[in-house]
């Protein structure tokens, strides 16, 4: 039961930040489903005790590769794509909590969760830059792409 | 050489409009230098960072300087243009064809209705509440404090310049509805609906492109939107943390 309402608020969360975004109206779905999977890998692996770092970074390629291979299917900037996606895995929450001990003067672990909340957004980069490294190297090595022809996503 | 300027012209204009729609830097300066090859420019030379364009057409050429102000995120018109600057690259169409549709696009308004991003920022506001583990009691709630958060940011960004201002005062709107709802009873967790009713308000955009720009070596651009989304994050903070302070 809390999956499935994890699934429905995870997709209406992405679809909903693509239209604050101005994604183009037949991208809208696609959005939602990227970000939906890369929530959902983060929330199962969460739930099996991974680190919350550890489950970011993976959740973060999932959400890279989908982008890359939607932006080439579709032929759209691929920022268009993993911008809706990665956004359910900002540690929004954690940075609220970081902030609130700051104002209760609880500066010791204020200063604990701000450091988390920097590792697990230096993840999402991580995950991104692995799925970005991932798609230059099929492209050279896999698919042979000359270096002239639009490997532009 | 009148022809080269006009495609300096073309150049230039479709970099403009991605950046002020929010593109990452080395996009902008990859579209620029396609459309110049595409068009017989072998030597087009540009240098992108958030706050402006420079584009030369070739060693000793007149170069173009091209200030952008005010950066506000639209990816329908970077979709555009980037389909454009395919076309050209496909030898497609020609310059003045270009520059035609380019202008009708920096023109147009694509953006999806005001009431709609309300309506879509109240809506994921009372999701991601669910999704921080928040009860369903919430949901309703943080749609509200979401949807009214953000159109108080809309509402101000429109009066002030400052980008920072709107945020912190919508965080703080955020803020004291939820204090609101919670001293009425209708919401069970504070701290759930501030966190879920201020996430449309995150610099995501920002961030992702911090990290790509960053990644393909734009040293400059990459640091200075990651400062920006620092930036937003502090306004974001702060508003919050005057409501809290006076709890």
């Amino acid at each position: 039961m809390t999956i499935i309402a994890q699934l429905v608020t995870s997709f209406i969360a992405s679809a909903g930040f693509a239209i604050l975004f101005n994604a183009p109206r037949r991208t809208l779905l696609q959005c939602g489903t990227i970000g939906m999977l890369g929530w959902i890998l983060y929330y199962l692996l969460h739930e099996h005790r991974m680190d919350a770092v550890a489950a970011t970074v993976i959740a973060a390629i999932l959400v890279g590769v989908l982008s890359q291979i939607s932006a080439r299917v579709y032929k759209i900037p691929i920022i268009i794509f993993n911008v809706a996606g990665i956004i359910p895995l900002v540690p929004g929450g954690l940075a609220y909590n970081a902030m609130r001990q700051f104002v209760e003067d609880d500066y010791n672990l204020g200063l604990q969760l701000s450091t988390k909340v920097m590792l697990l957004s230096g993840a999402i980069a991580l995950g991104l830059v692995f799925s970005e490294v991932a798609k230059q190297f099929s492209d050279r090595y896999i698919f042979k792409i000359k270096k002239k022809s639009k490997s532009r996503s | 050489m009148e022809n080269k300027l006009f495609i300096a012209r073309v150049c230039t204009l479709a970099g403009k409009i991605m950046l002020k729609c929010g593109a990452e830097t080395y996009r902008v300066e990859d579209t620029m230098n396609r459309i110049a090859s595409a068009y017989g420019l072998r030597n087009a030379q540009s240098f992108v960072t958030p706050t402006g364009i420079n584009f030369s057409t070739g060693f000793a050429d007149p170069s173009n300087t091209i200030r952008v102000s005010g950066r506000t995120t639209d990816l329908q018109k970077i979709a555009e243009v980037n389909s454009i600057s395919r076309k050209i690259d496909e030898g497609d169409l020609d310059a003045v064809e270009a520059f035609r549709l380019l202008k009708a696009i920096e023109k147009a308004e694509l953006a999806f209705p005001e009431w709609m991003q309300i309506v879509a920022a109240a809506l994921l506001s009372g999701c991601f509440t669910i999704m921080f583990n928040g009860t369903w009691i919430d949901f309703l709630p943080a749609c509200i404090a979401g949807g009214i958060g953000y159109a108080v940011v809309l509402t101000i960004a429109s009066m002030i310049e400052v980008r920072l201002i709107a945020d912190f005062f919508g965080s703080f709107v955020i803020a004291l509805l939820a204090v609101v709802f919670i001293k009425t009873g209708l919401g069970a967790e504070m701290d759930k609906i501030i966190i879920g009713a201020v996430m449309p308000l995150v610099p995501g955009l920002l961030i992702t492109n911090a990290v790509r720009d960053l990644m393909a070596g734009h040293l400059l651009s990459g640091m200075s939107k990651g400062v920006e989304a620092l930036l937003t994050a502090f306004a974001i903070g702060s508003g919050v943390a005057i409501v809290l302070a006076f709890l």
